[in-house]
């Protein structure tokens, strides 16, 4: 009776379907020229796919776009799922590389070199980007905190803006009295454990809490993932947070220019956060190259608060049919114009001593 | 169905005429003197006592420092149920009282659900109408940088429309055959268990089915991501909902259909297929629709299992990773660049509007092929 | 009172029966026991019921892999936790050594699940009140349609609709409460006035969400009640609410305690909403108008799993297995409380 009606509406249903796997591409408007055709790009053919930190997600997709570009065969696909989402899928061996916030640590490494099948995983820094500390507050440009001054903020013992602590580093500044409403990150994060990391290092005796992915003070108000942070500050008048400097740039906010201990307050610019990095020294060893950053860096303008981010891959081991898309994308990654593609993604390109080293990190992979 | 659709001829809804044409004598008591009429508030009376209580809400607001929608909305609300119940129970006695105080809340409850639903589709269609464009739907985010703007959702659209649509045709079938297990032939111990635990399944965190295919399918049997795996852990979310809305539809199913069926020689199977199932089939579809609105927004699963991808994967199969809907709109939204987040609220709207296409559809064939039109 | 408005007797399959009004949901399996009193079943029969058997056991399969999977992932990381995981309240999986409980997590979730269901079960039931009973015949399946499609939004969508317009709202309404009601220990006053991202406001987003669940299969429940019932009530001069308590409401009562069920299900185990909208917390508090009151497991998972260590990707799981073992309790519960109530009522269930 109703069937061939039912019957009908499934075929159009089906027919729709199938009309809808049919018409879409991959092609994309060319929106501004990307300097295609002499890339210099050793390209490879084939897909790959990889993960982890979500701080250098933005790097990956400009990366991603210029190699794709150059090379139509191929395809990498980087899903920002999480650093240890992102190790943990590499030593499952479900992705070609990781990228990481943080080195390999002593209790993963027996499993990502397990997952290696004839070598050792490395750590390779890649990224680097530096934290602000945002801030939304009416008629103040350019408010300098130190790290103490900071650690007290967020861990609730300055309450008000007008506090002699915050004064003191602010002469001539219209600071309020209303409350500060501090916001951290409710998820675990690599911003977070860096942020605690610079706060131990360069003012032990104001953030006794330690270090670590969760946030670990008390008092104050959380939010999820860095868009959660920088909307809450943004729409939360007299609040303040710390947040990849891509975020608060895209929400005009207020970044904290951190008073050092070196001549001047230190601006947050793509220079300042590069500085920083050239003081870095290589722990890694072998052809691992984890840095450790000096946090109490007193140097003249360097601007301590900066995420390093690797890419966790095979020294030797990466599956056959993966190797070379692998390699010839990292060789583009570590290279100068690699490098320099990140300065206008909010990042701060590898100091080229250490760059050198990574690229000829990149030639030994098998 | 026609079943529930039995109208209290006992008290009028507002505005109907009333037979006893008692007119403004209604008020007074005086009017109740037949015997066998109770008093009634007249036809007019609901419509007077919402204007009155309007105007007394607007006064109010005026002359008191109420202030706020919210505020004037539930100080008119509560006048509206107290002052008309008070009238009720004054003129009609404790009974009519309570009646019209129930219509009046169910009316009201019907509104205050209103209110966060317009409200969401509300936000999301002004936040998702800037990028509603052709290009959204036919092109992918392959080789899309960070601060590009354009991109499209397609393959977003196509992998969640897979995902989706495989996850309906293995819940289903599997969902209906278990419930009909439980209802029409399961007796003792295990129907029992398979109906307990079917509730307790209803309460995993999408996550952890998300977790339980990862381990079991793309690590264990190594299989690899994709968007079949995201279709088995979306299975996993759909089939308690499917089997618990479907077991509560057949149940109802009154049981002189089935003797009356059998008692005429149909066997006991085609009983089932022929008069019980098509019986409960609105009962069912709306199951069946909650079931797959619920999955089609569930970002955690397919994240685990999908995996994602900014280009078109047409093979669900054998593909490798592919992106859905929820999963593009998690990602983008989280994106610093408004260009993102613009993209993020047009795939919600879309979203939307492909659930809402899928309930009309399915209203579509369940009118048509209920038994008895 | 005059009864011939009353509509003509439908036509539909529900009341093509002979005798008068019965048809309770009594198990329908009964009466088909018995009448299958031949011999041999027809070769259709067997098939049909052995597919059936095999879905049923297949699905209890299913739950049980499920099930030990959790177990098998929570156990190594059970065995390093040095704290208590069953008495304590923190939340430290990560930290060498480690150290969790589930304590705060899983009174966050069943005090949010349970302020959910308050607020949402007494306006679902009125929607479906409304569409099944009082609405106008010819625009309650619209209406009907327009509430399910309350159901289509995805929950990412519900949480930042809750963040960026609910939270201010809302905080206004939980400063009146705290300020009128504070000696209520819910609505406890804020230390330092801060009312937002609260598990209030987790619980308003999650009622909303579970709404439509509870709201479209009751209506489907109300509307299968037989006119027979309902007519017989009205005969006997009951107004709508009296016939709607009498012949509708204990006939759909199964049905509306299976929807509430799953609706609560869903509040439990809602992930992504309540991660965006919540400032959590791994404290016991009744407190919920404040920001820092609380966490739920799912939640919980979905902010830490992307960081987590191996333990703490165990610990994760562990508090999964919790939700499900409450999910069972609670499912306990209210088989005990459907039960009683059939005792209660001679079966008329």
């Amino acid at each position: 009776m109703t069937f061939s009606r039912n019957a009908r509406i499934s075929g159009l249903v089906l027919c729709g379907a199938l009309a809808l796997s049919a018409c879409g591409t991959d092609e994309q408007k060319p929106f501004n020229a990307s300097p295609a055709g002499d890339s210099g790009i050793a390209c490879a053919k084939g897909s790959i796919t990889a993960a982890g930190s979500s701080a250098q997600k933005n790097a990956m997709d400009e990366w991603v776009r210029a190699y794709q570009d150059a090379c139509p065969g191929a395809t990498v696909n980087y899903q920002p799922v999480g650093s240890g989402a992102g190790v943990q899928q590499f030593t499952a061996g479900s992705v070609a590389f990781a990228g990481s916030d943080s080195a390999l640590k002593p209790e993963e490494t027996a499993g990502a070199d397990a997952r290696c099948a004839t070598g050792k995983a490395i750590d390779l820094p890649m990224v680097t980007g530096p934290v602000a500390i945002a801030y939304n507050l009416q008629g103040v440009d350019g408010l300098v905190l130190d790290a103490a001054t900071i650690a007290k903020v967020f861990s609730g013992k300055v309450k008000t803006w007008d506090d002699p602590a915050i004064t003191a580093l602010n002469p001539g500044a219209k600071l309020p009295s209303a409350a500060i409403q501090a916001f951290h990150r409710s998820d675990e994060s690599g911003t977070t454990d860096n942020v605690q990391k610079y706060l131990a290092a360069a003012a032990p005796s104001a953030w006794t809490y330690g270090a670590g992915k969760k946030f670990a003070a008390p008092g104050g108000q959380s939010a999820a993932k860095s868009d959660g942070v920088t909307s809450a500050v943004k729409s939360t008048p007299n609040a303040i947070t710390y947040v990849e400097q891509s975020f608060a740039e895209n929400a005009s906010l207020g970044v904290v220019k951190i008073a050092t201990g070196a001549s001047a307050p230190v601006e947050l610019t793509t220079d300042s956060a590069a500085t920083a990095v050239q003081s870095a020294q290589v722990v890694g060893t072998g052809s691992d190259l984890s840095l450790k950053l000096d946090y109490a860096t007193k140097n003249e303008g360097a601007y301590p608060l900066v995420l390093v981010t690797y890419e966790i891959v095979c020294a030797k081991g990466t599956p056959a049919d993966a190797l070379p898309l692998v390699k010839s994308f990292l060789t583009y990654t570590a290279s100068e114009d690699g490098q320099k593609v990140l300065e206008d993604a909010g990042y701060a390109p590898l100091p080229s001593s250490i760059r050198k080293k990574v690229a000829a990190a990149v030639e030994t992979l098998a | 169905m026609s079943a529930g659709s039995v109208r209290d001829p006992a008290t009028p809804a507002a505005g109907t005429p009333s037979p006893a044409g008692t007119g403004a004598a209604g008020t007074s008591p005086a009017s109740s003197t037949s015997g066998l009429r109770t008093p009634s508030l007249p036809p007019w009376g609901v419509p007077a006592v919402v204007a009155g209580i309007a105007v007394l809400t607007g006064l109010l607001v005026l002359a008191t420092p109420l202030g706020g929608r919210t505020a004037t909305v539930v100080v008119f609300a509560l006048l509206l149920v107290v002052v008309q119940t008070a009238l009720s129970l004054a003129v009609e006695g404790r009974r009519r009282a309570t009646d019209r105080l129930v219509t009046t809340s169910v009316v009201l409850a019907f509104l205050l659900a209103l209110l966060p639903l317009f409200s969401v589709l509300e936000y999301t269609a002004t936040r998702g109408i800037h990028r509603f464009d052709v290009d959204f739907f036919y092109r992918s985010q392959r080789s899309i940088g960070a601060r590009d703007p354009g991109g499209g959702a397609y393959h977003a659209l196509l992998g969640t429309v897979e995902q989706v649509g495989i996850a309906t045709l293995i819940a289903v079938p599997f969902g209906l055959l278990v419930a009909v297990y439980v209802v029409e032939y399961g007796r003792g111990r295990l129907a029992a268990t398979i109906r307990f635990f079917v509730d307790v399944m209803t309460g995993i965190p999408s996550i952890v089915a998300g977790l339980f295919v990862l381990s079991f399918w793309i690590l264990g049997l190594r299989m690899g991501f994709s968007g079949f795996a995201a279709a088995l852990a979306l299975t996993v979310l759909m089939l308690p909902i499917i089997v618990r809305s479907a077991e509560e539809m057949l149940r109802l199913v009154p049981s002189s259909l089935r003797e009356a069926s059998l008692a005429l020689g149909v066997p006991r199977w085609k009983t089932i297929l022929r008069i019980v199932l098509p019986t409960a089939l609105p009962g069912i579809v709306t199951g069946v629709m909650l079931a797959v609105s619920r999955v089609m927004g569930e970002t955690a699963p397919v994240l685990l299992t999908a995996f994602g991808a900014a280009s078109i994967v047409r093979d669900p199969f054998r593909g490798g990773p592919q992106s859905s809907l929820p999963l593009f709109i998690y990602q983008q939204a989280g994106d610093a660049q408004q260009t993102a987040v613009d993209r993020a609220w047009t795939a919600a709207l879309t979203l939307i509007l492909l659930v809402m296409l899928l309930n009309l559809l399915a209203r579509l064939v369940t009118r048509r092929s209920t038994i008895g039109r | 009172m005059s009864l011939g408005a009353l509509p003509p007797v439908p036509t539909d399959p529900a009341d093509v029966r002979p005798g008068s009004g019965d048809g309770g949901p009594r198990p329908a399996s009964l009466p088909l026991r018995t009448s299958g009193s031949g011999t041999a079943e027809p070769r259709g029969d067997r098939v049909f019921r052995g597919l059936s058997v095999s879905a049923g056991v297949a699905l209890l399969l299913l739950i049980v892999a499920i099930a030990l999977f959790l177990v098998v992932r929570a156990v190594p990381a059970l065995r390093a936790d040095t704290a208590g995981f069953l008495s304590s309240t923190g939340w430290d999986p990560n930290a060498l050594p480690p150290r969790f409980g589930i304590v705060a997590l899983a009174f966050g979730t069943v005090l949010s699940s349970l302020l959910a269901l308050a607020m949402a079960l007494p306006v679902a039931l009125g929607v479906a009140l409304f569409i099944s009973h009082y609405a106008p015949r010819r625009i309650a399946g619209p209406l009907g349609y327009v509430v399910d499609l309350l159901a289509a939004v995805p929950s990412v969508v519900f949480g930042l609709w809750g963040i960026s317009y609910l939270n201010v709202p809302l905080a206004g309404v939980s400063r009146f409460l705290a300020e009128h009601l504070g000696w209520f220990p819910l609505f406890a006053r804020a230390a330092d006035d801060v009312y937002t991202r609260s598990l209030f406001l987790a619980s308003v987003v999650l009622a909303i969400m579970i709404l439509p669940i509870i709201a479209s299969l009751s209506r489907e429940v109300f509307l299968q009640v037989p006119a027979t019932n309902q007519e017989a009530a009205l005969a006997l001069g009951a107004t709508r609410w009296e016939m709607v308590r009498t012949a509708v409401l204990p006939f759909a009562r199964p049905g509306v305690i299976g929807a509430t069920m799953l609706g609560l299900g869903r509040a439990l185990g809602e992930t992504i909403a309540v991660a965006i909208v919540l400032s959590p917390a791994f404290v016991v508090s009744l407190s919920v108008l404040q920001p820092n009151s609380g966490n739920t497991i799912a939640a919980n998972i979905a902010l830490a799993f992307a960081e987590a260590s191996a333990t703490g990707r165990g610990a994760l799981i562990a508090s999964g297995l919790v939700l499900f073992v409450i999910t069972l309790l609670v499912n306990v519960v209210a088989r005990a409380v459907v039960s009683r109530r059939r005792e209660f009522t001679g079966g008329a269930l």
